[in-house]
């Protein structure tokens, strides 16, 4: 019997030449990760384990980024916690704010993941990995601190649902439009404990920006990991930053799914999904009249250049609407840079956006862009459960970067064919 | 292990973020987590919780988020036992690594209503209803999460294998 990726890629990590689905197995690791509000708590569970040292130093990577920068004295203490026990232990990945970003975005742009590899990191997103052909898997703060120690960790190997896209992507339609479209289509927990494998013509064309956006989601669909068979629109991302070997998977054309589901993207319009579960997509046309206060663009799931690109160019030469802010965040300093150098950020604070340091502090109402008592956001992150940007009175709508920039444009949900529109009605 | 307690029921989805607010992730400090515990979905919970009580819930129970801070605030706030139709894979993880106990069963959560007495025995599944008189049996964990939650979490079997000296040997300087 064949094997999928997520198979082959733990069989591998295990020594076994395959895996059955269900089985427990315990998979050695290539990279852990943990950041400052789950690294704190796997540090000190780390010591009560008593290692005396960490499995290996070049394989943890520790990205203070979420209460960052700090955004109280508690998150201080939190980041100051992780930073003196990555130089006790002699940690190589420890990235500062300044040098940092958004783990998820930075970590692949550092080349710290690779094709093949398992990772584990204690964040749920960490399945954005999955775009690279790795398997990826979110865990909790006692895995991290258990892997930390021996560079393993118990999974069950899942079974795998096979996601297949045809045809052409209508205009304005991306990669969080996708899978906005299929949680809708699978509900939240669609995918509960399977693995999630991406395919089709479209996604063979899809540029990584957009798979990382995929893979990052599948959590939102109860995946354990969302994955894509690498090829040379990865290879292309992956060879000038690897700084080790890696290994490419696909899965054998007998393998064995749980499902698979097939989607004729032709039928798919730019998605928006309702409060208060990721779920709840709508196709733009089907939305009605909705006012925002906010618009956020940024996150892990879309905070890449890619992402700022489309964003600048339906801001160009326009203004945000008198009743909305935007808040832009590009996802690390690698990408601000680039942003500020193709002039991105300057058309971003001319419309009378405000640009914000790499962070995740909006996407989970921490910090830089809350919401109050009845605000609604469309954004570009990936959740949008009761007070998940702030006050539980608060709503957030999901949609991709296009429909989140003309929104701020229009002061409601829109896409950016309506604000043409508009404007032509305005003359 | 056998509890007793009084049911607080819940529907499903009911995620991480509803069980302990990002605002209150600046600490990790269980007492406090707890004193925030289910703050978004029932603002009444932490006052009407006892020792021993038993949440109840449907589908996909503490889904979202990986933050520990939500199995450690539910364990915290003095709840013995969760049982759901189902749970998401991160919580169910954490809740085994932590030792917080986690119940899957789908026909024991349609036959107990909010306030009702439960009695769990965790090591056999049974769930008995002392309200309506009811039983039910859950699913049985894994062997290999049995021998977790019996050395008592993650940490405790990492350790015995630390000092079994299965652990990655420590390199000088």
């Amino acid at each position: 019997m064949g094997q999928t990726i997520t198979e082959k890629i733990l069989a591998a990590h295990c020594g076994r030449k395959g895996v059955d689905t269900g089985e427990l197995i315990t998979a050695k690791l290539d990279l852990v990760l943990g950041n400052d509000i789950t690294a704190p708590i796997a540090i000190r569970e780390f010591e009560r384990i008593g290692a005396g040292c960490v499995f290996d130093p070049h394989k943890i990577a520790l990205v203070p980024d979420h209460s960052t920068p700090a955004k109280d004295i508690e998150s201080a203490q939190q980041v100051k916690e992780m930073r003196e026990f990555a130089r006790k232990y002699g940690i190589a990945h420890f990235f500062e704010v300044g040098r940092a970003g958004i783990e998820h975005t930075l970590l692949p742009d550092q080349g710290l993941v690779l094709p093949g590899d398992a990772v584990i990191g204690a964040d749920s997103h960490t399945c954005t990995y999955g775009a690279l052909g790795a398997f990826s898997t979110g865990v909790g703060s006692t895995d991290l601190a258990a892997a930390m120690a021996l560079g393993e960790c118990w999974f069950r190997v899942p079974e795998t649902i096979k996601f297949v896209y045809h045809g052409q992507l209508n205009k304005w339609v991306g990669g969080k439009d996708l899978i906005l479209y299929t949680i809708g289509r699978i509900g939240v927990d669609g995918a509960l404990y399977c693995s999630m494998e991406f395919a089709g013509e479209v996604i063979d064309r899809l540029p990584m920006a957009d798979r990382f956006t995929m893979c990052n989601m599948a959590i939102e669909a109860g995946g354990k990991n969302g994955i894509i068979a690498a090829d040379e629109i990865t290879l292309e991302y992956v060879r000038p930053r690897a700084k080790r070997d890696f290994k490419l998977y696909k899965s054998d054309p007998d393998a064995k799914y749980k499902q698979v589901v097939e989607f004729d993207c032709s039928q798919i319009e730019p998605q928006v999904s309702f409060p208060h579960l990721p779920e709840n997509a709508r196709p733009l046309s089907q939305v009605g009249v909705v006012a925002v206060d906010q618009s956020v663009i940024g996150s892990c799931t879309n905070g890449r250049i890619e992402d700022l690109r489309i964003a600048a160019q339906i801001l160009r030469g326009r203004k945000v609407h008198p009743n909305v802010r935007l808040i832009v965040f590009p996802a690390t300093q690698e990408i601000y840079l680039q942003a500020l150098k193709e002039g991105l950020l300057g058309i971003f604070v001319e419309a009378g956006g405000a640009v914000s340091t790499p962070t995740c502090g909006p996407c989970l109402g921490g910090h830089m862009g809350c919401l109050a008592e009845g605000e609604r956001a469309i954004a570009t992150t990936n959740r949008n459960f009761v007070g998940r940007m702030g006050h539980p009175k608060s709503e957030v709508y999901l949609a991709g970067p296009a429909v989140a920039a003309a929104s701020a444009v229009l002061g409601r949900i829109g896409g950016p064919d309506e604000l043409e529109s508009t404007e032509v009605e305005r003359r | 292990m056998r509890m007793k307690g009084k049911v607080h029921k819940y529907g499903g989805n009911v995620d991480t973020d509803v069980i302990i607010p990002a605002r209150y992730l600046n600490t990790s400090d269980p007492a406090e987590l707890a004193s925030h515990c289910m703050e978004d979905i029932d603002a009444d919970f932490v006052k009407k919780v006892r020792p021993g009580d038993i949440i109840v819930a449907g589908e996909n129970f503490g889904c979202g988020s990986s933050r520990e801070h939500a199995p450690i605030a539910i364990k915290a706030s003095g709840i013995s036992c969760v049982i759901a139709k189902t749970f998401a894979r991160i919580f169910y993880r954490n809740a085994i690594n932590i030792g917080l106990p986690i119940l899957q069963c789908a026909q024991a959560v349609d036959g107990i209503s909010a306030g009702d007495e439960v009695e769990v025995d965790t090591a056999s599944g049974e769930i008995m209803n002392l309200t309506t008189g009811k039983s039910f049996r859950a699913m049985p964990f894994p062997e290999f999460m049995q021998r977790l939650i019996a050395a008592g979490g993650l940490v405790a079997y990492a350790r015995e294998k630390v000092e079994r000296g299965l652990g990655a040997p420590c390199r000088e300087g």
